[in-house]
């Protein structure tokens, strides 16, 4: 008995000291269960939180594009897609081959398909086909019970009605690459697509809208079980541009006569763009579907660059077009109005010889004569009596030599040279003779057809600072289009040079007197330019080379520049054919056909498509409308805001 | 005297003297369990509850025919008992051997026994066996210490060969238990302690790898939050997301949508806790310490010494399991596959801790029946 008293002594002992242990344990849970509930609560609760809720991303309607009466210029169209979930089907390759029989299901999309079957949770459709007819849907959707796992949807997908005729323009959309990525969770919706170029790439933040987010309970493997809730995409604002959509196919069709070109038509006052075209051209929607491999390539090898936006990307120099700046410039450094130079053919500095183009001379010249005959010799005088800072200062306030800001990405600022920037770019001092080539428009200077247009906006529309615009008006946002500062030119300088600009066309003695307008009210005013590609060198000159018998890369640009009306100018263009040859010969022309179907349009005066033109399609004439008109065709967008009198 | 009476009581007097408030309170413990697994099946009695529910009335009523089954009767059947479940051991290791894989099922009549779970009773039963015969001074020869660590190396051998690295560490917490409160002197466990510790490199490249990274894992849970450590991670998650009240009955976010992997077995507790917050969590815990306290309440009252190490091994056993299973939960301890008692769903595991409450009890029944040195002759 005592043995077993001294045994259970000890083991109280022992037993008490394991209870102490345990007690200890338990604390320590009980503790640890504190802490994890109480001070870490917060912070698990927004990884439990983050564990379960998922947001999955709606794309939101891309905002359509408009031309200035609402004739749709881009678009979404329905895109039938076909997919497959795998975990709806027993046998993926089976369903795969009926969907073949019904619609063309090739090899390779099979292959995509299976490869994409490891690639994704077993609930996730899978894009077997796109872009499928009205039939192959409705085929589809009827044999819908033999084809376990295979759905349609209508997604969306951009398409451009104009086609060509607006590819530059306009641009178009194409998958997000990788440098285009940004924070925007709304790229990595599978198939979303950016604007690539044009007004969908400028704009692109406007047009793209916000996509909806759908906040959904998911479980470990990510399949939804519950909507918690949904924020609904809104859709991207619609652009109602400056353009005439029927007047941009006119201009497209009339530059497709030459192998390469391109034209602007604007407004003299407003600045809008009413047609912007650049040819040869391309089908933008081959672009939104996926372009084909060897087309693409083909775009790229054509040496008339069918992928490059001319009128606003192609640099030219300005050739005579430029006199009216230089004269402009001239008269502001001091030359009087009166001024008259005798050419003989030839203008001699120093030692140098400068030919004028018309080797037998044109005598006495005033400006009005010389803007009339193009006579080079008046303004190599001109050039040497103002100096080319003078000169470069004066192209600037007509938008030369820079970006004019326009609302097509790409845009490309031409160049000005003056003293300044011979020195910056090749360390050497400005040469008179180098004046004299810039005088005419030749030596260094360069500018796009754009600035070209808006240079003759400046200058025929009453010296104000004139900027193209091409967004009329966005939706929800509104009008688009400034009011423009002064320019605070000479009146009389500028009367000067128009007269000249007038008597081009009109004159008993203009270069481009072939391509008057003759409808009365209509007539045009304009100037012609050459710009040299090539020196004919003086070998060739002597044996009679003449510059269009030079293959065709190499021969001259033509270019010319044009207004209308002339007693009242409204609307201006700019033309050029690349490797024309002469700008009045080839240039002209076009600038002609342009401002004629202008005024015959005369976009100014109609606010919707139905008010353009009447059942048989001449133009109808409508009074100016009140500034706003609810419920009109184009919808919420307003008219742009004119000077009151600034019409006709 | 009132052992005498006690000696031969009737099995009207052996059911009226086991203790109800006891089975009340394990009933109460199984509860949590049946309430958890209806929740974990997202509020429906299949595919756990109902079968766990089954199986506790079963447990309960074999835990009530053992207690009044007679002491010394459990005494004599020590040894054929450890031998047998040493040789189901053996049979699953070498079934597992042919069936090139983890093995640690036996099926009779048709039910899966997890021989392993009835291993950390059986040990017990055979060392409160060989203690209850030592004196003091036996229990101080290290030489006679030899027979009890062979008997606790053979079943950590075979365990670890499965391998079940948390059932042989529960056995050997155990044994170390029983042989503390057997009277091994404390320098003995001193030079057992340095030696394993010196023995842990050897163990670590005897380790499987999947052992090793549960180890290293274990050490830096977010190191690996989608692979091995996500158990971890997302049961520190739901455990610590259900804050003071918890989400509520049913509500559990993370063990209803699959984040919590196991939530019906080994992570029961996460999602009992997820729900019920700090309040519920801690409650469960006071319910196992008053169980353990109960149950070191009717050790101190058994008049003999195998009823007295049998009683402390069963409390201690129980208590490894809660220390391992919320330990390793909350992200104190490694994943090492230890269930909770009576509310994990898994029928061996509840079958062996009624079996060992059935033996408690039995010692209580039998608190004052005198037992011989070798527990063989009964009067």
């Amino acid at each position: 008995m005592n043995r077993d008293m001294e045994r259970y002594k000890q083991f109280s002992r022992r037993a008490l000291l394991i209870g102490a242990g345990q007690t200890a344990l338990f604390t320590i849970l009980g503790l640890r269960l504190g802490y994890l509930e109480v001070v870490e609560q917060e912070k698990f609760q927004t990884l439990s939180d983050k564990n379960r809720i998922s947001f999955r991303l709606v794309p939101a309607g891309r905002g359509e594009i408009m031309d200035r009466f609402g004739v749709p210029l881009a678009i979404n169209t329905p895109n039938f897609r076909a997919f497959l979930v795998p975990e709806q089907t027993n046998n993926i390759e089976d369903t795969l081959d009926r969907l073949s029989r019904i619609i063309p299901v090739t090899e390779d999309d099979k292959q995509a398909v299976l490869v994409e079957v490891d690639r994704h949770k077993p609930f996730t459709p899978l894009l077997v086909k796109e872009n499928l007819s009205w039939d192959d849907m409705a085929a589809i959707e009827l044999r819908l019970p033999s084809l376990p796992g295979v759905s349609v949807d209508e997604g969306e997908i951009r398409s451009y009605p104009l086609g060509d005729a607006t590819a530059h323009t306009i641009g178009y959309v194409g998958r997000v690459s990788e440098a285009e990525m940004t924070d925007d969770p709304v790229m990595s919706i599978p198939g979303f697509r950016i604007g690539k170029t044009g007004v969908e790439k400028k704009f692109d933040a406007v047009l793209r809208g916000q996509a909806g987010r759908i906040q959904e309970e998911v479980n470990v493997v990510g399949r939804p079980v519950r909507e918690l809730g949904r924020v609904d995409p809104k859709k991207g604002h619609r652009l109602t541009l400056t353009l005439d959509a029927d007047l941009q196919m006119q201009v497209q069709e009339m530059l497709s006569h030459q192998r390469s070109a391109a034209a602007v038509a604007m407004d003299a006052l407003t600045g809008e763009v009413y047609a912007l075209c650049s040819y040869p051209s391309f089908d933008p929607n081959l672009f939104s579907r996926g372009i084909p491999a060897d087309t693409w390539e083909e775009l790229l090898a054509d040496e008339t660059a069918p992928l490059t936006d001319k009128a606003v990307t192609g640099q030219y120099p300005p050739g005579s077009t430029f006199k009216m700046v230089t004269a402009m410039a001239a008269m502001a450094s001091g030359v009087s109005a009166d001024t008259r130079v005798f050419c003989p053919g030839y203008y001699m500095l120093g030692k140098d010889k400068f030919h004028c183009w018309k080797h037998a001379g044109h005598g006495s010249m005033g400006f009005t004569e010389a803007i009339e005959q193009s006579c080079d010799v008046f303004f190599y005088e001109m050039g040497k009596r103002t100096g080319i800072d003078n000169i470069a200062a004066m192209a600037r306030r007509f938008g030369l030599g820079h970006r004019l800001d326009f609302d097509v990405p790409g845009e490309r600022g031409g160049l000005i040279p003056d003293k300044k920037w011979k020195m910056k770019h090749y360390r050497d001092i400005w040469h008179m003779g180098e004046t004299l080539n810039c005088a005419i428009g030749q030596g260094y200077v360069l500018t796009t057809p754009l600035q070209l247009a808006t240079m003759t906006a400046r200058l025929v529309g009453g010296g104000k600072a004139v900027r193209p615009v091409l967004v009329r008006s966005i939706e929800d946002v509104g009008n688009q289009i400034p009011e423009w500062d002064d320019l605070k030119l000479d009146p009389a300088a500028l009367r000067i040079v128009r007269k000249g600009m007038e008597m081009v066309v009109n004159g008993p003695h203009g270069t481009a007197r072939g391509s008057r307008i003759t409808h009365e009210g209509w007539e045009m005013g304009g100037k012609s330019g050459t710009a040299q590609v090539r020196r004919i060198t003086a070998a060739q000159r002597a044996a009679g080379v003449k510059n269009k018998d030079l293959p065709w890369k190499f021969r001259h640009h033509a270019l010319f520049v044009a207004y209308a009306p002339v007693h009242k100018p409204r609307y201006v263009t700019a033309v050029v054919v690349e490797h024309g040859v002469g700008g009045s010969e080839t240039a002209a022309p076009i600038a002609h056909d342009i401002l004629e179907a202008l005024q015959k349009r005369d976009p100014r005066r109609i606010h919707t498509v139905d008010e353009a033109v009447d059942a048989a399609g001449n133009l109808v004439d409508i009074p100016p409308l009140p500034p706003k008109r609810p419920g009109s065709k184009t919808g919420a967008e307003k008219p742009p805001r004119r000077k009151k009198g600034s019409q006709g | 005297m009132s052992t005498l009476s006690r000696d031969r009581l009737s099995l009207g007097e052996k059911l009226l003297s086991v203790s109800w408030p006891f089975v009340m309170l394990i009933t109460m413990v199984a509860c949590v369990g049946f309430v958890s697994l209806y929740s974990a099946a997202g509020g429906h009695v299949e595919p756990w509850a109902g079968k766990q529910a089954i199986r506790f009335v079963i447990g309960l009523a074999g835990m009530i025919v053992v207690s009044v089954i007679d002491i010394r009767w459990w005494m004599r059947l020590a040894y054929p008992i450890f031998i047998a479940v040493i040789l189901s051991l053996v049979f699953v290791d070498i079934k597992g051997h042919i069936g090139m894989g983890a093995q640690r099922w036996i099926s009779i009549a048709g039910l899966q026994l997890q021989p392993s779970e009835i291993m950390k009773i059986a040990i017990v039963l055979a060392l409160a066996r060989f203690f209850h015969g030592a004196t003091a001074e036996d229990v101080k020869n290290p030489l006679f210490l030899v027979m009890p660590l062979g008997l606790l190396a053979v079943p950590v051998g075979l365990v670890l060969a499965q391998p079940d690295l948390g059932t042989a560490i529960m056995l050997i917490s155990v044994a170390g238990g029983m042989f503390f409160i057997a009277g091994v002197s404390y320098w003995m466990f001193g030079v057992v302690i340095a030696g394993g510790l010196a023995m842990l490199p050897v163990a670590w490249h005897f380790m499987h790898d999947y052992q090793r990274q549960r180890v290293m894992i274990f050490l830096n849970p977010e190191s690996d939050p989608l692979g091995a450590g996500y158990h971890i991670t997302q049961s520190k998650i739901a455990l610590g997301s259900g804050g003071v009240f918890g989400k509520g009955f049913l509500h559990g976010t993370q063990s209803h949508l699959n984040f919590l992997p196991e939530k019906q077995t080994d992570f029961i507790f996460t999602l009992f806790t997820e729900e019920w917050g700090l309040v519920g969590g801690l409650a469960l815990l006071a319910l196992f310490a008053v169980i353990i306290v109960y149950g070191y309440f009717m050790a101190f009252n058994c008049q003999n010494q195998f009823g007295r190490l049998l009683s402390t091994g069963i409390i201690i056993n129980f208590s490894l399991y809660i220390f391992i299973n919320i330990g390793m939960v909350m992200g104190l301890l490694p994943v090492v596959g230890v269930p909770l008692p009576m509310s994990s769903h898994g029928g061996t595991a509840m079958l062996s801790v009624l079996f060992g409450f059935g033996l408690l009890m039995s010692a209580h029944v039998h608190r004052d029946v005198k037992v011989t040195r070798r527990g063989f002759d009964m009067a």
